[in-house]
């Protein structure tokens, strides 16, 4: 999607979220479409909102979900709170971590995966757990780990190949990483 | 005491995609009772009489609560039901509304009759947000079928807000902050939310399963519920139990049930050292303690309980809690922000036995500054397990 497409798609979400005064949901669509908040979006958002940058840096640095910087189309977040450090998180995040060669915070070459660390995720009966996009996995083991992760690489390509993928993300994200 | 089953009554046993279901157990009756039976003040009369106190931990009476919001002269007004559950440990909001959508949608209706609003806001978290759709589904069917929307001479309707990650919305002047799409940064109060809230307007927040007690109680009548529980906390509570134990998972006992019926005959734990109540914020109770009662009087929080057993180092457990805070803090005010880093710090040398008397004496003087002078409940709660820590598991740091 050109760069004119993507601002005329930003302004009519913008009607519809500003009906609602709801700007935390626009800024995660954006999110979403994108893949991250740049420089860019960020001052897109303070325009169309009307609100200084600032403003609108103050709340993408603030949330967790919110990223500054290019994440990974899939984003894997392991719980670390009490609960699952109880349960053995750490092996999660080193199962991922050799299975990527990536670390916290990092994403992997080919811009497919992200890992973060998180606060308590609520699935505290299923420790360890972790949230792959929006999809929970808990009592996580090594194998199980790998078998997910295995799953979501399948996911990946059929849904590049089949369905043309989100050719748009997937320019999107080209667009990104040659930068 | 064994397991009562109210506000988890419906849990498992409906569809909770389907309104029939939760209609054939009586759903909606309370809702259908209070609008054609009483009038706003006779539903806060009945909750006030049955002593509900809020279940997100601060144990806040819930009909006052109310009541305050209709003391202002101020017409709009908004209700909203607290789903950003993120204290560590707790789950049973995600459990009620995975079960049961509707229940809860009721008591935001009935806390919107009562208070005289029009609009209803349910804040979920973002780490719940395939829980969506469900409540979505749920919204609209309750719509359908004439329990939302247009109703008599007004309208009430519900919607769905996702925060984006950040512990300190589930406190409740961050939690309206926000929804206004703001950072999560506590307010200062006063003016509480019930004169200034929402968009400046008056407010009532209640947690989920508070609001799923509700229509229990306008149903079945305040005299029902108070029966239930101890002299200063009524009715049931539900529990999220996690760590060092057999069977994980959600309990919902009488208010006043012995911790150790809890942990050791329901939940199953063997050789357990400690246990923490309410969460990361929450007390660290030792084994000898164990039969201390579950209610507002004593010890609860949200009901989140962590179980160590003797293999466990405490100040490992203790570590944990203070570096979540520390990441969690959100930065407005000094004592939290700094203290929870230093703390941090401190308990990293201890649990690499580098720690000295000093670090002990710094922790409790820094745990009072900021129970004392932290704006907000995160930065008065986060030194809880620390201080606890030191009374009962000071042998543990070795110096």
């Amino acid at each position: 999607m050109s760069d004119e497409n993507l601002s005329l798609e930003l302004e009519k979400l913008c009607v519809h979220y500003k009906r609602h005064d709801d700007l935390l949901s626009f800024i995660k669509k954006v999110h979403e479409k994108c893949g991250y908040l740049s420089p860019e979006n960020i001052k897109n958002v303070a325009s169309l909102w009307n609100i200084s940058v600032g403003e609108i840096y103050g709340l993408t640095t603030f949330y967790s979900f919110f990223s500054t910087r290019p994440l990974g189309q899939n984003v894997i977040r392991v719980c670390r709170s009490t609960p699952c450090y109880l349960e053995n998180c750490d092996v999660v995040v080193e199962t991922i971590e050799k299975k990527f060669n990536i670390r916290p915070g990092g994403v992997t070459e080919d811009g497919k995966f992200s890992l973060q660390l998180i606060s308590c995720i609520g699935a505290c009966d299923q420790a360890p757990a972790m949230l792959i996009n929006d999809e929970l996995y808990g009592n996580l083991t090594t194998r199980k780990v790998e078998a997910i992760l295995k799953d979501y690489e399948k996911r990946q390509a059929n849904s590049f190949n089949m369905r043309g993928c989100d050719a748009r993300k997937a320019d999107c994200f080209r667009k990104l990483w040659s930068h | 005491m064994p397991e009562r089953r109210i506000v988890l009554e419906n849990c498992g046993v409906i569809d909770p995609g389907d309104i029939n279901t939760y209609l054939s157990r009586d759903g909606f009756r309370a809702l259908e009772k209070a609008r054609k039976h009483m009038t706003p003040q006779q539903v806060i009369n009945e909750v006030k009489r049955s002593g509900l106190r809020g279940r997100g931990g601060a144990g806040f009476p819930t009909g006052l609560k109310w009541e305050l919001c209709t003391k202002s002269p101020e017409k709009e007004r908004f209700v909203i039901c607290n789903a950003d559950e993120g204290e560590v440990g707790t789950f049973k909001d995600r459990y009620i509304i995975q079960n049961d959508p509707f229940g809860i949608i009721e008591g935001i209706g009935l806390a919107g009759y009562a208070i005289g609003a029009r609009k209803g806001y349910i804040y979920l978290r973002a780490e719940y947000h395939y829980l969506r759709d469900l409540l979505e589904n749920a919204i609209e069917q309750a719509k359908t079928k004439g329990f939302l929307g247009e109703i008599n001479d007004g309208s009430f309707g519900i919607e769905v807000r996702e925060g984006a990650g950040a512990y300190i919305c589930g406190e409740e002047s961050a939690l309206m902050e926000s929804i206004e799409g703001k950072r999560g940064e506590a307010r200062y109060r006063p003016p509480f939310p019930p004169e200034h809230g929402l968009w400046q307007k008056p407010t009532t927040i209640n947690n989920v399963e508070t609001l799923a007690n509700i229509p229990h109680i306008i149903f079945k009548g305040a005299d029902w519920f108070s029966q239930i529980g101890t002299q200063q906390s009524k009715g049931t509570k539900v529990f999220s139990i996690s760590g060092d134990v057999e069977k994980p998972g959600i309990y919902e006992l009488p208010m006043g049930t012995p911790l150790r019926e809890l942990v050791e005959e329901l939940s199953q734990a063997k050789d357990l050292k400690a246990v923490q109540v309410g969460g990361a914020s929450g007390r660290l109770i030792p084994e000898e303690k164990l039969d201390t009662p579950l209610a507002f009087e004593t010890v609860l929080g949200a009901g989140a309980i962590i179980v160590f057993s003797k293999d466990r180092s405490i100040i490992q457990v203790v570590r944990r809690n203070i570096e979540f805070f520390a990441e969690e803090s959100c930065g407005k005010c000094v004592p939290c922000r700094e203290g929870t880093q230093v703390m941090s710090d401190i308990l990293r040398r201890f649990s690499l036995g580098q720690g000295n008397k000093e670090d002990l004496t710094v922790l409790e003087e820094l745990s009072n500054a900021m129970m004392l002078a932290s704006l907000c409940g995160l930065g008065q709660a986060a030194p809880n397990s620390v201080l606890d820590s030191l009374i009962y598991f000071r042998s543990e740091y070795d110096t």
